[in-house]
């Protein structure tokens, strides 16, 4: 399993090292940093390499990479879920997790991973437990521990850790209980040139914020689950209900957590919300011409919102001189990256970005493929609807609210 | 209030300064000191100085000081053995509080401090935890287990402790289980010990739906390690672990799709059951290509194996491989590879469309990978053939300058594939002569014009001005060169004996080359011999090349589809390579720490030489060699094996080139190419088609077995410089191999270069390709210092033989185990 665990970020410094057996000198780093230098974006790096007698598994985040070494046969996607979770435990923890944010609580990252694996095997990992051996870090508790002289460890074993709903914690209470659920959609799709749909796919998830007292035991009914038939839960999700009723059933844990996720492949049929016209000539000096034109498309009577169109410009390109109808356009000339920002599209009202820009030399360069982010409120594209929930084994009454969101996920329009 | 004021100390007198507020009376000082210190740890100073002074703090309640101590003493206590044995007390004492917490931290620390001493005294705390009331206990107490068999085997043997691990299988607590599964697997990883049978299967399917997530992934690694007995039981492990396919945890599916994919295997082809089963497997799979892009990493190495094993799985999923521009790379790379072998006459139009999109993007490597794919489509689906020619001459008419390199490495393939068909495009190709300037393009349009050199009327002027430069060529492209102008002549001898001197004279007397040199001495003698001879062999009929070759070697595949979701998998390499390569030096490493200095050829060790039997133990190693390389160092090749395999069976096509490997160009050297100081004179042939008639027959075709074994004494090379006395502790070795009367000697010269007299010498050799093994010991007694002693092992060839890369193996390794008084 994972031998020992390094964390460097993207100037070839070793953050913090931490071994879970024998010591590996952190030399072994040097042959990350080889291939690191490498690559040209950061996020290229492999994330499984192989040395003389180690093998380093890494993930990138933000800036930073966290590097696993291990010895031995392990199978890696373990090793990078755990890595991930280590990333999201520290994003709870401080809010981020940077290079920054490590530096500065160096000693509870140091804690937390103590915490996290023993042996290099899994420990504690919940994220509720976690939190309960050792508080996160804030100003009040920091005060208070300074004059009562206690610490942010806790003395006494969480109760979760054997329960058989280990992922949460015993004894939670609100005075407000509420629950919220968060449908989102992200839709990944390429169109091609002529505005035909090469591949399109619908990424869901139901994020759930549960602010409950007590052991709540929640059942949630959808109007059509047979739309979902590639799910991963969460899991405390009751599988065999899923399977025989078709019915959500669980317990949930203390805070927010993703309850599922499913994704809509690309048999069926997925509707696209948005198009996209674009006239574009990259060539004779300075005289390339650009011309785009979004516009809602079956967006199901709802508004299209944040709209931002983003394309990577080729090198040769020096600057750009536009005209948009609506929205501000931006570019940057070192990273050429040309952003337009759209904000709302109202109906009827397609908005459009025209103009010109300068491009040394003289060959005719490949239009680069245009990146679009939108969001639509209060729509979940499938058609997926939550139909009720109910909350059992707890007497109080409580409020329960279902956002529906669709957003843009990898949604690029080649030209 | 950030820990980075832990750092803020005053400049001078630092660990002064700590050691004072670590004996500091008041709580909140100490505390404090002691995060200062673990801050100063974390970055990799070196506190050790500070150990008498944090061990102090260990006894108190405060739970957080305690942790902290802890961290502090798995660091260093290695470095300070004889203090750490300060904390054995207080270990114990913890490790019956009342706190089931303080006992499973006391438990797992002692684990973690690897000081034999204190193991020993670990013992006895550790027997009772395991059977502690408390669950959390118990299962701290079965990793403790592993931690302790990583450091002392026999130990835990002794102690009965995998019997008490065995006794947590059927423990009351699923996390229990799981980790006692995950302990035993790691010990099973050294050496097998506890072996899963039908009534741990139940008991783990039962555990395997209570517990946590990584539990599950321990307790499915396991099943997949057991072999059901019947058709019945196999399906029914299948339908009890197909909902975690449902997993929201990436490595809880794709174990899962482990053992459905073992189990598969013993149910009966074209049941219901397994059409059944493959269609669940598909979503799952696909969704986690929708993950974090390392996650999509392994799973698309592991798709590539499925897709491979059975095509049928994700044949309708074609479009989640289209690539995403800003996917990383890495994600590219693989997501192309699956949509060739997803390629078919149906989607085929779709696929070339995206190829040709992909043909445009700015990743150069990308780019090239896509060029080639179109090519690879082409020789695939045979129906697409034309359409794949026709994007191939767009994307050379685009003239950028890397594609048409590619366009035209893959062009030479869909040839060889449909030969006669399209060679109406040869002159846009020769349009862009002058532009190719990497070796492997120029390669391929050198063996494009000598192969059709019938129908290129210029041919010859073409070649001509390909030999102008004939020595700054790379020997890939000098090579094809020879075997191209060969051919135009055999063509059309009239107007190119010229030519065909100049080359041959070039290739043999002008180059420092063996292969090239070897090559233009056959072509020369084939000539001159028998010029119709020379005609069926060079011109000869080329076997077409196969569809798929990349196609792993369905051995290799079987045992890989057994492994899915670990680290062969990924690297798509025999999992034995995995728990060899890497065990061993190791394993060695920690035991010997007190000699390594006196051994810097371990450090050497190139990580291909697993098999080596020779653990050095403690007592008797002197000086342990390994992987002495005879020739030049080898780097460590993780080359795979199938790639030598055409080769190996076409030698006489290797001449031609034309196979699409480049190894098989290479391997046509092979033979000529040897080991030995000496290799161009032609008498180095003799010995080693004597080599090659017992071993494998890898050279069988330069000499006839009657005429090896009668060959009483070929071609000696003189002994060479093996192993200079600086780096084998005053052992000097010079040596070289001949054979008499059929046995292969092997001939070495020991000199002793240091004070004392050297004896209890023994020799091993690491398995090779040739099966070479030495029949005796070495019969040598003692070498006094400054004097020599000649040593004879005679060697046979029938030990064991494993295929390694052949231009590796041919630079024998040996292992050397010398043993001093």
């Amino acid at each position: 399993m994972i031998n020992s665990l390094f964390i460097v970020n993207t100037s070839c410094d070793i953050l913090l090292e931490k071994h879970y057996k024998s010591v590996i000198h952190r030399s072994i780093c040097d042959y990350f940093f080889e291939i690191q230098k490498k690559v040209d974006n950061p996020e290229d790096v492999l994330p499984v390499i192989q040395t003389p007698h180690h093998y380093l598994i890494n993930i990138y985040h933000n800036s930073l990479y966290l590097i696993a070494v291990t010895l031995n046969e392990t199978p890696p996607l373990m090793v990078i879920e755990i890595l991930h979770r280590i990333v999201q435990t520290f994003v709870e923890y401080f809010g981020e997790c940077s290079d920054s944010t490590i530096k500065e609580n160096l000693v509870i990252v140091f804690e937390i991973l103590d915490e996290v694996l023993d042996n290099g095997f899994p420990l504690t990992m919940e994220l509720n437990v976690l939190q309960d051996l050792i508080k996160p870090p804030n100003f009040l508790r920091s005060i208070r521990n300074q004059v009562t002289g206690e610490t942010n460890h806790s003395e006494v074993l969480p109760t979760g850790q054997l329960s058989n709903v280990p992922w949460r914690r015993a004894g939670v209470k609100y005075t407000n209980n509420d629950v919220y659920f968060d449908v989102i959609e992200e839709i990944d799709a390429i169109i091609d040139k002529q505005g035909a749909t090469v591949s399109a796919e619908i990424q869901g998830y139901i994020n759930c914020c549960c602010k409950l007292s007590g052991m709540p035991d929640l059942t949630m009914n959808l109007m059509n689950p047979r739309i979902l038939d590639d799910v991963s839960f969460h899991p405390c999700v009751r599988f065999k209900r899923w399977e025989n009723e078709r019915v959500l059933s669980f317990v949930p844990p203390d805070g927010n957590f993703r309850l599922l996720s499913y994704h809509i492949g690309s048999q069926s049929m997925v509707a696209i919300p948005v198009y996209v016209r674009h006239n574009i000539v990259l060539k004779n000096g300075s005289n390339g011409r650009l011309e785009l034109t979004v516009g809602p498309k079956q967006s199901m009577g709802k508004m299209l919102e944040e709209v931002i169109v983003e394309m990577n410009m080729p090198k040769p390109v020096q600057n750009c001189n536009l005209v948009a109808s609506q929205g501000k356009y931006s570019f940057e000339p070192s990273t050429k990256v040309l952003q337009w920002n759209i904000g709302k599209i109202e109906l009827g009202k397609p908005p459009t970005i025209k103009g010109t820009m300068s491009i040394n030399g003289n060959a005719e360069l490949e239009s680069p493929p245009i990146n679009v982010k939108f969001r639509i409120n209060q729509l979940a594209v499938s058609g997926l609807k939550v139909n009720r929930l109910d909350v059992f084994s707890e007497n109080f009454r409580c409020f329960k609210g279902v956002k529906y969101v669709t957003k843009a996920g990898k949604f690029q329009v080649r030209t | 209030m950030t820990d980075s004021k832990y750092f803020t100390t005053t400049k001078k007198g630092e660990i002064f300064e700590l050691k004072t507020e670590l004996n500091s009376d008041k709580k909140e000082k100490k505390r404090e000191a002691v995060k200062k210190v673990i801050a100063s740890m974390t970055v990799g100073k070196d506190v050790s100085a500070l150990f008498p002074d944090v061990v102090n703090c260990m006894q108190t309640d405060n739970v957080e000081l305690k942790k902290l101590v802890y961290l502090y003493l798995m660091n260093y206590a290695k470095s300070q053995p004889d203090l750490a044995i300060m904390a054995v007390n207080t270990f114990v004492k913890d490790c019956e509080d009342p706190n089931p917490l303080i006992r499973a931290l006391a438990v797992r620390t002692m684990g973690c401090i690897r000081v034999d001493k204190i193991t020993e005294y670990l013992c006895e705390p550790l027997r009772k935890c395991m059977k502690d009331e408390d669950p959390y206990v118990r299962k701290t107490a079965a990793v403790c287990v592993a931690k302790l068999h990583d450091i002392n085997p026999t130990l835990v043997e002794d102690q009965g402790f995998v019997e008490l691990l065995n006794d947590l299988l059927s423990d009351s607590n699923p996390m229990v289980v799981a980790n006692a599964v995950a302990a035993i697997t790691e010990i099973n990883e050294s050496r097998p010990m506890v072996r899963i049978n039908l009534q741990t299967v139940n008991k783990l399917l039962t555990a395997l739906n209570e517990c946590t997530e990584w539990g599950q992934v321990f307790i499915l690694d396991a099943l997949a390690n057991y072999e059901p007995k019947d058709e019945r039981e196999a399906q029914n492990i299948c339908e009890r672990i197909s909902p975690r396919l449902a997993h929201a945890n990436a490595a809880v599916v794709l174990s899962t799709v482990k053992v459905l994919m073992k189990l598969i295997n013993l149910l009966p082809e074209n049941s219901d059951f397994i059409t059944q089963l493959i269609k669940k497997l598909a979503p799952p799979m696909v969704t986690l290509l929708s993950a974090e892009p390392e996650i999509q990493y392994v799973a698309l190495r592991n798709i590539n194996l499925i897709v491979q094993k059975r095509p049928e799985v994700l044949k309708q999923e074609m479009k989640v491989f289209f690539v995403k521009y800003n996917d990383p790379i890495y994600v590219k790379m693989e997501k192309l590879d699956i949509m060739i072998r997803l390629a078919q006459q149906n989607n085929i139009s779709q696929v070339l469309s995206e190829l040709k999109e992909y043909a445009a993007e700015v990743d150069v490597d990308f780019v090239r990978k896509a060029v080639r794919a179109i090519g690879r489509c082409a020789i695939k689906v045979e129906q697409s053939s034309e359409k794949c020619v026709a994007t191939l001459l767009d994307l050379i008419q685009t003239k950028v300058n890397y594609v048409v390199q590619e366009a035209v490495v893959v062009i030479k393939d869909i040839f060889r594939k449909y030969p006669n068909r399209y060679e109406n495009i040869i002159s846009n190709l020769c349009e862009n002569l002058d532009t190719l300037d990497e070796p492997e393009a120029r390669a391929s349009m050198i063996w494009i014009i000598g192969e059709y050199a019938e129908r290129i009327d210029n041919a010859d002027e073409l070649l001509e001005s390909f030999v102008e430069g004939f020595h700054d060529e790379n020997t890939q492209v000098q090579l094809q060169l020879l075997t191209a102008v060969v051919k135009l002549f055999l063509k059309r001898p009239t107007d190119t004996q010229q030519l065909v001197q100049r080359v041959l004279s070039l290739a043999t007397q002008d180059s420092d080359n063996p292969d090239l040199r070897d090559r233009g001495y056959i072509y020369w003698r084939l000539l001159s011999a028998d010029p119709g001879a020379a005609k069926e062999v060079v011109l000869a009929e080329k076997p077409l090349i196969s569809e798929e070759t990349d196609l792993l070697e369905p051995s290799l595949l079987n045992q890989l589809v057994c492994h899915i979701g670990s680290l062969a998998s990924v690297y798509h390499k025999p999992p034995t390579s995995f728990i060899d390569a890497t065990r061993q030096p190791l394993r060695a490493a920690p035991v010997n720490a007190t000699n390594d200095s006196k051994t810097p050829a371990t450090s050497q060790t190139p990580q291909h030489q697993p098999q080596s039997t020779v653990i050095p133990s403690q007592d008797n190693l002197i000086a342990d060699l390994l992987s002495l390389d005879l020739t030049a160092p080898a780097a460590p090749s993780y080359q795979q094996p199938q790639a030598a395999i055409p080769g190996l069976d076409d030698l006489l096509g290797g001449f031609d080139m034309g196979a699409t490997t480049n190894t098989a160009a290479s391997l046509g050297g092979i033979g000529l190419n040897a080991p030995l100081p000496n290799p161009g004179a032609p008498p180095a042939l003799d010995i080693f088609g004597g080599f090659g008639n017992e071993s494998n027959n890898t050279f069988g075709f330069q000499q006839p077995p009657t005429s090896a074994s009668n060959v009483s004494n070929g071609y000696v090379a003189p002994k060479e410089l093996w192993l200079d006395a600086s780096k084998g502790k005053g052992l000097q070795i010079e040596g070289t191999f001949a054979r008499r009367n059929g046995t292969i000697f092997m001939e070495m010269v020991f000199t002793n270069k240091v004070m004392q007299p050297l004896s209890d010498f023994a020799v091993q050799f690491n398995t090779n390709s040739f099966g070479l093994t030495p029949t005796g010991p070495i019969n040598v007694d003692a070498i006094l210092p400054n004097q020599s002693a000649n040593v004879e092992v005679s060697c046979r060839t029938n030990g064991e033989a494993r295929k390694t890369d052949p231009l590796t193996s041919l630079q024998h390794k040996y292992a050397w185990k010398f043993l001093f008084n």
